[in-house]
């Protein structure tokens, strides 16, 4: 595009916003990479702290929650959840893909601030890759899952696979949107990566990881069950229970109602409502973010 | 000739805030917005510049008259409050060199990145990936990480990057001073080429001796107002006066 230069004039600064991303595949691609590369520098186990983290993180909640607080089904306790070991890690294993890529997402711009102040890129490109690289850390734990789901029996169908598809899809957009909001706002008040943390920490627990969605209804009734549940990172996780836990128990625990007709298209139509709102926000604010870093 | 950059009217105000939490913003809203949260001053003040395709011009002034502002709004990193740039093909800033290195990684990855960066395809990094290692004289160096670097080494590097990324317009701002002698000077001969090759030059240094030798037209600036445009010669005995 270079040489040939009948160009037109254009206006410096003003991007396409999210569109410009396919046109910078090789820059998110080579900024991914960079992360990567960087994240472990130095460490001995080196990307293997993808496994462990989890891995602990999954023990000791299994150990509180399933064993003493009683969640696992068990002889003694018939009340339990079945196969509470892989209900619990298939939740936890999209928990830490949202926390990780909304809380790197909201960093990235003002990290990333030496750069923005200095050359002009599509800086959309910053929280997209920090969600990319939770995703390509989100894949060992994957893995991990599905031996474990494997080992007690894992016979998914077809449409079982595409539910944990579609639970991604609509975290990873929510993840998006969001980052694109905090990650802006947070050139403004710094308070905003303040605010993600606690976001963070109310997300683990205001979806159904540790515990069952029937025992939120029992508790809440019908009106305030609604609410809860039209949380795109419950429907997500709801998903993910439905992909990969369900099939390794006997079938007959009961999946929320109406998860795939209604609720599966309004996490999505959320998600993508989120995603919106924060590209809308982002280009609102960037046009400052050079003087303001 | 066509211009390569309009740039017309364009003011810029920076707000000095005080302020960076939330907690003050609501104290002072609920006081009443007495105070002026934010102290204001104008860095650009009208500025209408008009750059011809291959024109090579310094922009000249002291300290804090608007000169790196104006290559910031020439670049896109900012947007003028009020007026418009408009610049034709592709423009690409030696605008600080190495603001887009990583010390963790190798030299070769930091070419690649700070390539993409700047502007350059995968296809295109490749392709002058050798002449970027050879022009930069890093040699054997260049798979090790650039924290090992010395700073010279370093800058040299950024330096060979920026200077084949091959855009239509290039913005230089104060990094003409590279690496040793021989370096400086095979710089400074890379510039002057590019300049023969019709690119356009925009270049912000305090080294007069230095511009008057590359450029052709000085443009002084002077507290955001374009004070003189003329000549390089003319702006240098101005603002040496």
């Amino acid at each position: 595009m270079s040489a040939s230069s009948p160009a037109e004039l254009t206006s410096p600064g003003l991007g396409g916003g999210l569109r410009d991303i396919r046109q910078s595949g090789f820059l998110l691609k080579l900024l991914v990479r960079k992360e990567l590369k960087v994240r472990y520098r130095g460490s001995v186990l080196g990307l293997l702290w993808s496994y462990v983290k989890p891995g602990v993180q999954f023990v000791v909640f299994y150990v509180a929650l399933g064993v003493f607080l009683g969640l696992e089904r068990s002889a003694r306790n018939p009340e339990g959840l079945p196969n509470y070991a892989v209900y619990l890690f298939s939740g936890i294993v999209l928990i830490n893909f949202f926390s990780e890529a909304l809380g790197n997402a909201s960093r990235s711009i003002v990290n990333n601030g030496n750069l923005i102040k200095k050359i002009y890129l599509p800086r959309e490109l910053f929280p997209v890759a920090s969600v990319w690289v939770s995703a390509v850390h989100f894949f060992p734990q994957l893995v991990v899952l599905v031996a474990g789901c494997l080992l007690a029996g894992w016979h998914p169908s077809v449409f079982q696979l595409l539910a944990a598809v579609a639970g991604f899809v609509i975290v990873g957009l929510l993840a998006t949107g969001l980052g694109l909001l905090f990650g802006s706002a947070n050139v403004y008040f710094r308070d905003s990566e303040n605010l993600v943390d606690m976001l963070l920490m109310v997300a683990t627990w205001a979806s159904p990881v540790m515990y069952a969605w029937s025992m939120v209804e029992a508790k809440l009734g019908s009106t305030w069950f609604a609410i809860y549940q039209a949380n795109p990172i419950t429907i997500g996780v709801e998903l993910f229970h439905y992909a990969f836990w369900f099939p390794t128990t006997d079938g007959t625990t009961a999946m929320p109602p109406n998860l795939f007709t209604l609720w599966t298209p309004l996490g999505l139509v959320i998600a993508l409502a989120i995603v919106i709102l924060g590209q809308f926000t982002f280009r609102r604010l960037e046009g400052r973010f050079a003087q303001e870093l | 000739m066509v211009n390569a950059i309009e740039v017309s009217d364009i003011s810029k105000q920076f707000v000095l805030r005080h302020t960076r939490s939330i907690k003050e913003a609501v104290v002072w809203l609920v006081k009443g917005r007495k105070g002026d949260l934010s102290e204001k001053f104008h860095a650009l003040k009208n500025v209408s510049v008009d750059v011809k395709t291959g024109e090579t011009v310094a922009l000249l002034g002291l300290n804090g008259s608007g000169k790196s502002t104006l290559l910031k709004h020439i670049s896109g990193v900012m947007l003028p409050d009020s007026g418009t740039v408009r610049t034709r093909g592709r423009v690409a800033g030696l605008i600080e060199v190495g603001a887009g290195f990583h010390p963790d990684l190798s030299g070769r990855d930091n070419v690649f990145l700070n390539g993409a960066i700047l502007g350059m395809t995968e296809q295109q990094v490749k392709d002058r990936f050798d002449d970027i290692v050879e022009f930069s004289e890093i040699g054997q160096f260049i798979d090790t990480e650039v924290k090992f670097y010395s700073s010279g080494m370093y800058l040299r590097l950024a330096f060979s990057v920026a200077v084949h990324t091959d855009p239509e317009v290039f913005l230089i701002d104060e990094i003409l001073a590279v690496g040793d002698e021989p370096f400086q000077r095979k710089c400074i001969d890379k510039i002057q080429e590019l300049a023969r090759d019709g690119k356009t030059l925009v270049v912000v240094s305090h080294d007069l001796d230095l511009v008057s030798r590359i450029c052709d037209r000085g443009i002084l600036l002077e507290h955001g107002n374009v004070k003189f445009d003329g000549p390089i010669h003319e702006a240098v005995s101005i603002l040496r006066a």
